[in-house]
């Protein structure tokens, strides 16, 4: 599993850092930075739920 | 699942509609699902219609929930253009542009439609905004050379609309009743900060001020709006009117079916509604554990979370289901501000800035009352915020929260 974010899309919400703290950070520069690209599998769901409530659809996820 | 469970219908395709047709096939259900919506579009997204597909930057497509691929994947009887006009819960049928139908399930998320002025309908120049139709009549009218837009109402939409106005280059004059933009949402010190930006940006904003009248002229072909008069006897100038004075949920097809109906759908904790019987979005009514008394969210994140758990909570057993216990949050952008707030804020509560300036339009302030920790606002702080509404999701006292803040800076 690969997550993949459009950075054109993405506004910093940090919706996905509430989500998954271990693979998104929002940083006082108020750019996301993604921490770990290829989370294990045991975390499809909490990156499901990122993807979903992410305002600016700007999460997807690759196999 | 409970045994005979095998038509889900959910009435509504926008955005809490959608994820529960998306999340009873992520979730197994092998049933028939119907998707039905009023509007003749497919599930898109309504945010972007008062900033970036307003301004004129994003295509159509762009605000679609799901690709025609996507969509296809989930083997829906989809529905579209078609309106659901009546309900019985007992006898377990649906009504749908007048032609009775039965269902195993029902997800409830018919939304809400906006409140009008009186006297408008149908006034040239005058509009609601929340679909993408209304969207693109406001924003025709300003590609046609709208100059002077007058904004009725200074809360998501108004906000919205006045910011993406000002950065065309509109004269944007913004009208408010209360106070202060987003007065009843941030209180009236907070409140004041978006005035100042607003302002800031140029924006006529006038406060504690209603509109009396919409006047209106003739363009040959019919009454066509002018200018509005307020309630304190000025007349402004406008060849544009966006009125955005909140929603009306859509419960009047559900009278007499059975249903509980206060302002929305009465669910209880888990979302259930009736037997078989669940709400989401906009139109939900339910007993949030974390607060007292029930409550009805119109933010988004909040849309998107209940779609999920009221579809689970129709596949489950009494005993399985869950309480659906959100701390609500919501984000609204104007000009070059992101404004989150997390949480909820109280008439008597305690504004504290714990971190930033608000002279800068960067901050949090954190709201609390009689000990409790109850909201967390941000303007272009989308970090700290978050990690407020984890300690409001944990239940941190006041002090606990400031404590916490403290560490920032």
């Amino acid at each position: 599993m690969r997550v993949v974010v459009d950075y054109d899309l993405c506004e910093s919400n940090a919706i996905c850092m509430q989500i998954a703290p271990d693979v998104f950070e929002v940083r006082d520069d108020d750019f996301l930075y993604v921490l770990d690209e290829q989370p294990a599998d045991d975390r499809r769901a909490a990156m499901e739920e990122a993807v979903q409530r992410c305002p600016k659809q700007a999460i997807a996820l690759e196999d | 699942m409970p045994v005979g469970r095998d038509r889900v219908t959910i009435v509504g395709a926008s955005l809490a509609g959608y994820w529960a047709a998306e999340t009873l096939r992520r979730d197994g259900f092998d049933g028939a699902v119907s998707l039905i919506g009023d509007e003749p579009h497919a599930p898109y997204d309504r945010p972007p219609l008062s900033k970036k597909y307003l301004a004129g930057g994003v295509d159509r497509h762009r605000v679609d929930l799901a690709d025609p691929e996507k969509l296809a994947s989930l083997d829906l009887d989809l529905r579209l253009g078609h309106r659901a006009t009546g309900l019985d819960v007992a006898a377990r049928t649906l009504e749908v542009d007048g032609v009775v139908e039965p269902f195993d399930g029902l997800v409830v998320a018919t939304g809400a439609r906006c409140r009008t002025l009186p006297e408008t309908g149908g006034m040239a120049g005058v509009h609601t905004l929340r679909t993408v139709d209304d969207a693109d009549a406001v924003r025709a009218a300003m590609d046609a050379g709208a100059e002077r837009v007058v904004v009725v109402g200074a809360g998501f939409i108004g906000a919205e609309v006045a910011s993406t106005a000002t950065e065309r280059g509109l004269a944007v004059t913004m009208v408010e009743a209360l106070d202060a933009p987003f007065g009843r949402v941030l209180g009236v010190e907070m409140g004041a900060v978006l005035a100042d930006v607003h302002r800031g940006h140029g924006v006529d904003l006038r406060t504690g001020t209603g509109v009396d009248e919409v006047l209106t002229g003739s363009d040959g072909a019919g009454a066509r709006v002018a200018g509005v008069r307020l309630s304190d006897g000025t007349e402004v100038a406008a060849d544009l009117v966006v009125v955005g004075i909140g929603v009306i949920p859509n419960v009047d097809w559900l009278e007499g079916s059975g249903l509980e109906l206060a302002d929305g759908v009465v669910c209880d904790e888990t979302c259930l509604a009736a037997p078989n019987v669940v709400a989401a979005g906009d139109v939900a009514r339910w007993a949030n554990p974390r607060y007292d008394g029930s409550m009805r969210v119109e933010h988004w994140d909040n849309a998107v979370q209940q779609g999920v758990h009221a579809a689970r909570r129709l596949l489950q057993t009494d005993e399985e289901a869950q309480p659906f216990s959100p701390v609500p949050w919501f984000w609204s952008d104007q000009y070059d501000r992101k404004v989150q707030l997390a949480g909820r804020t109280h008439p008597d509560a305690e504004v504290r800035v714990v971190t930033g300036s608000v002279d800068e339009h960067r901050f949090v302030a954190y709201y609390g009352h009689a000990g409790r920790f109850l909201g967390a606002l941000g303007m272009n702080r989308p970090r700290h915020v978050m990690q407020s509404k984890g300690l409001l999701e944990q239940g941190a006292t006041w002090d606990e929260a400031l404590a916490f803040a403290a560490d920032w800076d």
